[in-house]
């Protein structure tokens, strides 16, 4: 089985981008979708109305960071898809902490973008462009092509090697150059899958749920507003 | 990249009807304007040529340069791609400065920043009434400023053997200054628009209809000498426009 891990801000276009793919390879290719979001989304219905026989699942985080419920959940999820014979596994990310990246060592990780968000999104992103495979920039058909240009050189500021297709994904243009890329995917081993970035550390008080503010009622990693010397510092019960 | 040919091998119309030609070649020094109704499909043929589309948008149109499938590397490294497109948008959405934005466009491009700046703000400022200044916001630029600093971005930074151009006309630039600036010997011109002036002074005339090239025509002999007078009454129109626009009062 193949994986392909879509991550990027909300309303950036990936479910769009999902279904002009689907729509080209389903039924030939069997593929099986998972969304991991936080407390709503609706992929189920966006998807279920156009490819009712694509098995949909959803995962809700809550209270935990979606990429973190990620890397839980992640290896039920590929039985789940081998259980239904899937040969790709479509995972979407709502990846709202922009902190982590939910990418794999293995698979394509692919961090969705639309230059409406901005110019200097990608560099507010960091791992979630830094360590992605490919870049799709979405609603193309709503910018001009210098800006579509500038835009480009601002990805490729964050990350060098990324791969990046533009695409109107209410159209569908520029989906088939990307999934050229589907060809050359090797297929998954499950058993040696690990994350790609390392998290960042989550280790406070705050983490298990305490609600005051201000460092001085925390443990753990905490940090000031100036602090001297090392900007992060710890601080044990 | 030397280019000695365009071609556009025909799709389908709205319809889902084929189009009534199998392709049409444009060549260096080719002007050809784009015709049409509004929603007729001129946007998405040049945005066609631009993508250089392979039956993969939804024309089903193909374009070949210089009788071969273009590179993929044109579109993934704009400084080797041939064709510059100045987009219908009046507005940018880039966060930037100007100057911030034509030093990254001439990066992106491959292009000396030196000088790339003073000189495409010096054109823009040539194709406006209202000056655009390099520590303006691109946001704030009005639709007349947003589209002359597009096209001299093209000219300057763009530098490119393929010109497509969607409605050069729009939000009240200096059309006439506009088109002498962008017509440049050896290139390939293409002119969506409205306007008769424009569509005259071309040699060939795409009409569009449906989402479909439904007529190609060659400006002839009787419409070269037609478009004499009618590029005198537009320059009447226009300075008169001028005048208006400067607070005048218009007597006959
Ligand atoms: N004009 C234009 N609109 C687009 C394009 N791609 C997506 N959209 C629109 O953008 C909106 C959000 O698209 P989605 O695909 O739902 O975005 P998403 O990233 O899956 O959003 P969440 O899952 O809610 O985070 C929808 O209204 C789409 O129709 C595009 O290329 N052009
Ligand atoms: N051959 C086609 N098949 C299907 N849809 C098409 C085709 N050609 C154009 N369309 C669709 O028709 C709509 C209008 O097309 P387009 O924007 O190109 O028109 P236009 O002539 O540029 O209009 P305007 O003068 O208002 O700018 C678009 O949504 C476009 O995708
Ligand atoms: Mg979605
Ligand atoms: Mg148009
Ligand atoms: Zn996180």
């Amino acid at each position: 089985m193949k994986l392909m891990i879509l991550a990027g801000p909300p309303s950036a276009g990936k479910t769009s981008v999902v279904k002009n793919m689907m729509r080209r390879l389903h039924p030939k290719v069997k593929i099986s979708f998972l969304k991991i979001d936080v407390v709503i989304t609706f992929e189920k219905e966006e998807i279920g109305k156009d490819f009712p026989d694509i098995p949909v699942k959803i995962v809700y985080s809550g209270d935990l960071c979606p990429d973190h419920a990620g890397v839980m959940v992640i290896r039920d999820g590929i039985e789940w898809a081998e259980k239904n014979k899937s040969e790709l596994l479509i995972i979407e990310s709502a990846g709202l902490c922009l902190r982590c990246s939910p990418y794999l060592n293995q698979g394509l990780g692919i961090v969705v973008l639309s230059m409406l968000g901005g110019m200097n999104s990608p560099l507010k992103m960091g791992p979630m462009v830094g360590l992605a495979d490919i870049a799709v920039v979405t609603k193309i058909d709503l910018i001009s092509q210098a800006e579509r240009e500038v835009f480009r050189q601002k990805v490729h500021e964050v990350n060098n090697s990324i791969r990046l297709y533009e695409v109107n994904a209410l159209q569908g243009t520029g989906i088939d150059r990307l999934l050229v890329e589907l060809k050359d995917m090797k297929d998954i081993r499950a058993d040696s899958l690990v994350l790609k970035g390392v998290p960042p550390l989550g280790v406070c008080t705050i983490c298990i749920g305490k609600k005051d503010i201000g460092w001085q009622n925390h443990f753990g990693v905490i940090r000031k507003l100036d602090t001297q010397g090392a900007d992060y510092l710890y601080r044990g019960e | 990249m030397n280019i000695k040919k365009l071609t556009v091998f025909s799709g389908i119309d709205k319809s889902g009807n084929p189009e009534k030609f199998k392709k049409f070649e444009i060549f260096p020094g080719n002007t050809v304007a784009i015709v049409g109704p509004t929603g007729s499909g001129k946007t998405s043929l040049v945005t066609d040529i631009e993508m250089l589309a392979q039956k993969d948008t939804v024309t089903r149109r193909k374009i070949l340069i210089n009788n071969k499938i273009p590179p993929f590397s044109y579109r993934q490294d704009p400084s080797k791609n041939p064709i510059v497109l100045i987009t219908q948008h009046t507005n940018f959405l880039a966060d930037l400065r100007v100057d911030e934005f034509l030093k990254l466009h001439a990066l992106s491009r491959k292009m000396k920043s030196r000088g790339a700046v003073s000189k495409t703000l010096m054109l823009t400022n040539k194709l406006t009434g209202e000056k655009v200044t390099e520590n303006m916001k691109m946001t704030v630029l009005s639709g007349g400023q947003t589209r002359a600093l597009m096209i001299a971005d093209s000219i300057v930074i763009g530098n490119a053997p393929i010109v497509l151009l969607d409605e050069i006309e729009n939000a009240g630039i200096f059309k006439k200054e506009a088109m002498e600036m962008v017509r440049e010997e050896g290139k390939i011109i293409l002119f969506v628009t409205h306007d008769p002036v424009v569509a005259l002074l071309c040699d060939i005339r795409l009409v569009m209809k449906n989402g479909g090239i439904a007529k190609i025509l060659r400006t002839s002999e009787r419409e070269k000498k037609a478009r004499k007078k009618i590029i005198e009454q537009d320059i009447m129109i226009s300075v008169i426009r001028e005048r208006v626009r400067r607070g005048e009062i218009i007597k006959f």
